[in-house]
């Protein structure tokens, strides 16, 4: 099977769901890029390249968007409203404080505030997350956030396998989805197949399988965990390791069914503590497992505190291999 | 532009309709029937049914907070709507939007809206799903003095000329955002120049007089379905209640709300051409008034008599599929 990056697996998906669905476009800043410009148009396909080589195929299904976030949302949210599967991009997670109105107050209640009569199949992807020495405003994870808005569905792959398989199945939703892509990851590859397919909402993946400590992490957070759990084999120690991949819907029955087998929770996310997923997984475990836990639930995550630019302090602020090593002993302490 | 005597008929009748949905809301919620906040459209009847002459099913609106003028005069059910008022699980919504939420996306009306200038970004992507599928359908948004002062309405504006799509923005000056003049709080003096900025036509019209709108609205939405890209309306013409129900509108000037009514009535001005016109007999007119008079109040027997939602229908319609997907 080929190996392909994140990036080019999600571009994969988009260049597919375009050719088999004519009601899908792509709207952003700068997706085909050059407009206007003494450049061509469509050669920049997104600050990540993502949307790359769209506009050559499809110039009118690849728009072009002045730097208004609320208008790109709010476009995309009108437009599926009207039947079309439009797949917008806010280039940092970050922005999602210029245009939460429309996401959180709009797109996300519509269905339900017009008595379940209207669909809102739109997809806003993000570029998320830290490791990129972006500092305070280009950092964040924000997908924590957005996960307590019902209405909305929220996606986090961590690798390019799952971003193709869920991006697909997230332009096929007919409810709005939101989708963070991790951008340390976007030249991490995987095998992918160049074929369509889709991987289920709600469903968590188990990326490591063991006895003695489930452990949970989202997003860039899974491959930081992988590497801690194998390195804990050698000392005879081995875990879950369980990738939700939609913190919206979430898979609590695959958590709590390996709680149950290893009375012991470690939780993972790159976000600040408060209010945050490793909380909200910590507070399910003491809800529905708190039998079958044999210590207290440790909770791996940034700070409070904003995201710093200096590599040194980012690489402090953000969890890594050794925190989560660290977070596993401290449960079988 | 000649309007055919059918149409006059409906434009009568949907003005009145909506005068009569208004005044007799009012009274519900003055006597405590109608739960919310209410913010109600009298007095800019022509504003709304002028603008949706123009339009059909398929193309669409989105609304503001006081949005239920709207919603009549792009086809919502009156009764529907009045059911949905009175929180019932019959309403138009369920009972799951109320005031602020009135929709109905079979005729094309994308929501009346709590956020104000939350539409206008809505209305773009509807515009443009018209120009990708080339289907000649517009998409109208409806905004207030206040709406115009908010980001997402220039965003909405600028980003309507840069994609040159068929979005018609209407902007209803009823000089109050909240309890806020005009005068205070657009920082230039001309609103009109100011839209036009923007890089689209500004057709402006006397709010009071249904054919001015109609004839404004008329240019504006054909310049947009003919594929010039977005056009305005401005429309001029103060709302007979306070901002919201219950408002003590303390920044009225004297004498003010008596005038509106007396000189600025646009049911009164339509049967003012009539007289001149002869195109409608007062009896025509009359014979309209009594029957919306009996369906507004059929509406509230029916509302206050309706369904009401039971605790299992909280959760109902959050999304359309959620939970594992297998």
């Amino acid at each position: 099977m080929p190996e392909k990056t994140m990036r080019d697996a999600i571009n994969e998906a988009l260049h597919q769901a375009m050719e088999q669905d004519d009601s899908v476009f792509v709207i952003g800043e700068d997706v085909a890029g050059c407009n206007g410009s003494a450049g061509d148009v469509g050669s920049v396909g997104g600050v990540f390249g993502v949307t790359s080589g769209i506009y050559n195929r499809w110039p009118d299904r690849c728009v072009d968007t002045p730097i208004s976030e609320s208008a790109i949302v709010g476009a995309a949210a009108g437009a599926a409203l009207v039947g079309m599967r439009p797949v917008a991009e806010i280039m940092f997670a970050d922005f999602i404080g210029v245009c939460m109105d429309q996401i959180v107050n709009q797109m996300a209640k519509f269905r339900y505030m017009f008595g379940g009569k209207s669909r809102c199949p739109a997809v806003i992807r993000f570029s998320a997350g830290g490791g990129f020495s972006a500092a305070g405003q280009h950092s964040q994870a924000m997908y924590q956030v957005m996960t307590s808005f019902p209405g909305l569905k929220v996606v986090v792959p961590s690798n390019a396998y799952d971003a193709k398989g869920l991006l697909l199945t997230a332009i096929q939703d007919d409810d709005p989805v939101l989708f963070f892509e991790p951008k340390v990851l976007y030249q991490e590859t995987a095998e992918v197949p160049d074929e369509m397919y889709t991987i289920p909402f709600g469903q968590a993946n188990f990326v490591r399988e063991g006895d003695d400590v489930t452990v949970v992490a989202f997003g860039q957070m899974v491959p930081k965990a992988a590497a801690a759990i194998d390195a804990l084999a050698a000392e005879g120690i081995s875990c879950d390791l369980i990738d939700p991949r939609t913190t919206s819907p979430l898979d609590e029955a695959a958590i709590l069914e390996s709680i149950g087998a290893t009375g012991r929770l470690v939780v993972v996310d790159e976000a600040p503590p408060r209010c945050g997923l490793t909380a909200d997984i910590a507070g399910l475990a003491a809800d529905k497992a708190f039998s079958s836990l044999k210590g207290p639930i440790k909770q791996v995550c940034a700070p409070h505190s904003p995201t710093p630019f200096s590599p040194e302090l980012e690489a402090a602020y953000l969890p890594d291999a050794d925190k989560i090593t660290a977070a596993i002993k401290a449960t079988l302490a | 532009m000649s309007i055919s005597k059918e149409s006059l008929l409906h434009a009568y009748r949907t003005m009145k309709t909506i005068r009569e949905f208004e005044e007799r809301v009012h009274a519900e919620i003055m006597n405590g029937q109608i739960p919310g906040f209410t913010h109600l459209y009298t007095g800019q009847e022509a504003n709304a049914v002028g603008v949706c002459a123009h339009l059909d099913e398929s193309d669409t609106i989105i609304s503001t907070h006081r949005g239920h003028g709207h919603c009549i005069a792009k086809g919502a059910d009156v009764s529907g709507m009045m059911k949905e008022l009175f929180g019932s699980s019959e309403g138009l919504c369920k009972g799951k939007g109320g005031s602020m939420h009135v929709a109905d996306i079979d005729k094309g009306i994308l929501g009346a809206n709590g956020i104000v200038a939350g539409g206008p970004p809505i209305s773009v992507g509807s515009a443009l799903a018209a120009k990708i599928r080339k289907n000649g359908k517009v998409a109208v948004s409806f905004s207030g003095d206040g709406s115009v002062n908010q980001g997402t309405c220039f965003e909405a504006m600028n980003m309507a000329v840069v994609l040159q799509v068929p979005a018609v923005f209407v902007i209803e000056n009823n000089y109050y955002s909240e309890h806020t003049h005009i005068d205070y709080a657009v920082g230039c003096n001309d609103l009109k120049a100011r839209t036009e900025a923007f890089g689209f036509p500004v057709f402006v019209a006397d709010g009071a007089d249904f054919f001015a709108v109609h004839e404004a609205a008329g240019k504006a939405i054909a310049h947009a379905r003919a594929g010039n890209g977005p056009a305005g309306v401005f429309a001029e013409q103060g709302r007979y209640h306070g901002h919201f129900v219950g408002d003590p509108q303390s920044y009225r000037g004297e004498g003010e709300l008596e005038d509106l009514r007396e000189n600025h009535d646009p049911l009164k001005v339509f049967r003012q051409h009539m007289a001149t016109s002869g195109d409608l007999s007062e009896a025509e007119l009359d014979a309209i008034d009594a029957e919306v008079m009996a369906e507004i109040e059929h509406s509230v027997v029916d509302a206050k008599a309706a369904a009401r939602p039971t605790p299992d229908q909280v959760t109902a319609d959050v999304y359309i599929q959620y939970g594992a997907t297998a």
